[in-house]
């Protein structure tokens, strides 16, 4: 027997991928809302999107097209290692390009390129309570989201305001699904957070934790803020060194070691795609 | 129920308050065989304050908990009179009410002031806390009124960024308090307030919270076993023994002239300077 038939589709077993598709439309039900699941091993340690990865394994088809990547880009260590981990168990075909992909999975960035219908994009969570280093205690939390008891979620952003002058958190900021419960949107920067309101399936896994939620399309997502100190998408104040665009989000890189430095996209995909447009532009 | 000023008569002179503030009726708690307080009966009424004295393991806490609704009581009744819908059972009441109380009509102040602060977040932040969660969302207001409570449990406004962690014990209990009364509660629970600190520090405590109790019209029941407290704070006075209440009455009158043995031998027993 092949090494690729030896696995069931998509790695996980059939009963397996049953409950964690329950588990999807109970979350998609209840937008923001953390659903529990029995979260299974996977061959890869937690904290590398074993939650992204179930989730990925119980929504993937054999027609689908998947994407991975990590920090936007698609050719880091984690977005290659779980495309082959698909390739291998599952068959599916796999792209770089945003558009051309059925299913997304992302650590800690939304494409750029604007998501459509019928895409799904699942998200990797560390942590999915957004109230976590607040109140320690899981028994307080659940009541705290049931009796929609969210001012703590504020006491964050005040103290940040008391000592910085600003509302410092620049990744997983907090917000409020649909006018219900306060959700943490997994470490994307909050460059990315009004970028979540959006036409696509917005799907989070969280393997260790055991926790699944989602984001229906379309549903209002709103990012918690005082009416003094309004939220603000912060990016690096510079332009992609390769491509040139003023509007995407970019990464810092040390290019030597005199202190040489550049900005570009973090998503290469887009990066790529403008570049791939300038040049035709050129040749014409 | 009627609207009208629960402080004035039909004709508008002041009277005493006729209904309660909050009624007890033969409360009951036990921890499987063993009593926690049994068969209590009691009415605070608004501007009043109560004191529960009784030695250590006489069910005082196991009270003050049941009362708070920390605890759920085995048998007996709570009456609460809210600002607007009147008296409610506050034991059927269910959770999301009975939390919405705690954190807007009701206070309670903790022993250990690491129990009812968080210790991890500025002084101005606990004391916002209330404020936010009960909707407060303008940056500049919350901290005005943090800012302002800090002035009147006396902590200097330049702490108002420090955590409560660099305060001394004293401060912690002031600061405690601050927390407690910035969204205007008009019942306070207190679990020994005083326990804990030094005797200078206790009566610089005792005169603010005597200022507020009187400066704002709260009522307040505090759970004690320190006789002096009582003397200086409380305007009645419980005195329990194996959970039960042995006897009630003024202040005065039940410190100056016990009549149950229990009572003459807790008098009897305070340390004379």
């Amino acid at each position: 027997m092949a090494e690729a038939e030896q696995y069931n589709f998509a790695y996980l077993d059939e009963q397996t991928k049953r409950m964690i598709r329950r588990t999807v439309l109970k979350a998609l039900a209840i937008p923001g809302y953390q659903v529990p699941f029995a979260s299974r091993e996977m061959p890869m340690p937690y904290g590398w999107g074993t939650g992204g990865v179930q989730v990925t394994a119980a929504v993937l088809t054999p027609s689908d097209t998947l994407k991975v990547i990590d920090q936007g880009a698609d050719d880091t260590t984690n977005a290659v290692s779980i495309r082959k981990f698909f390739e291998k168990t599952a068959q599916v075909a796999t792209t770089t390009r945003t558009p051309a992909a059925s299913v997304i999975q992302t650590r800690h960035r939304i494409p750029e390129t604007p998501l459509a219908e019928g895409q799904i994009l699942v998200y990797q969570v560390p942590i999915p309570e957004p109230l976590r280093f607040l109140e320690p205690r899981e028994t307080e939390t659940r009541k705290m989201h049931a009796h929609e008891e969210y001012g703590l979620m504020h006491v964050k952003l005040y103290e940040d305001i008391a000592r910085h002058g600003a509302i410092v958190t620049a990744y997983a900021y907090p917000v409020r699904v649909e006018g219900r419960y306060v959700m943490d949107p997994s470490p994307i920067p909050k460059f990315d957070n009004p970028r979540m309101n959006m036409a696509a399936i917005q799907l989070f896994g969280a393997g260790r934790e055991q926790r699944i939620y989602a984001v229906p399309p379309h549903t209002g997502v709103v990012s918690l803020d005082f009416e003094d100190y309004p939220f603000e998408a912060t990016k690096a104040a510079a332009v992609c060194a390769l491509c040139g665009s003023a509007e995407s989000y970019l990464d810092e890189v040390i290019v030597d070691d005199t202190g040489g430095r550049m900005f570009v996209c973090s998503d290469t995909d887009f990066c790529a795609g403008r570049r791939g447009a300038m040049d035709a532009e050129a040749v014409a | 129920m009627s609207t009208q000023n629960p402080c004035r008569d039909v004709s508008g002179k002041p009277r005493i308050p006729e209904t309660p503030l909050l009624s007890v009726r033969a409360l009951s708690k036990s921890y499987g065989a063993r009593i926690g307080c049994t068969d209590v009966s009691f009415d605070l009424f608004p501007g009043e304050v109560m004191g529960i004295v009784g030695e250590s393991g006489s069910g005082k806490s196991t009270l003050l908990a049941c009362l708070a609704g920390h605890l759920a009581p085995d048998a007996g009744e709570i009456r609460f009179e809210t600002r607007d819908k009147g008296p409610v059972d506050t034991i059927g009441l269910g959770e999301p009410a009975r939390r919405m109380l705690a954190r807007t009509d009701w206070a309670f102040v903790h022993q250990n002031p690491r129990d009812g602060l968080r210790m991890g977040v500025s002084a101005g932040g606990n004391v916002g806390e209330r404020l936010m969660a009960v909707g407060a969302r303008h940056y500049g207001r919350i901290r005005g009124q943090a800012l302002d409570w800090l002035g009147r449990v006396e902590i200097d406004a330049d702490r108002v960024d420090d955590r409560p962690s660099a305060f001394s014990g004293g401060m912690q209990q002031r600061l405690q308090i601050a927390r407690n009364l910035v969204t205007g509660p008009r019942l306070v629970f207190m679990d020994e307030p005083t326990g804990g600190l030094d005797v200078s520090v206790q009566a610089r405590l005792l005169d603010l919270m005597r200022g507020l109790v009187r400066e704002m019209g709260l009522s307040a029941i505090i759970v004690t076993h320190d006789l002096a407290v009582v003397r200086l704070l409380a305007d009645r006075l419980m005195v329990m023994k194996s959970g039960r209440v042995v006897e009630a009455g003024l202040t005065d009158q039940v410190l100056d002239d016990p009549q149950h043995p229990y009572t003459q031998l807790l008098v009897s027993s305070v340390l004379q300077v």
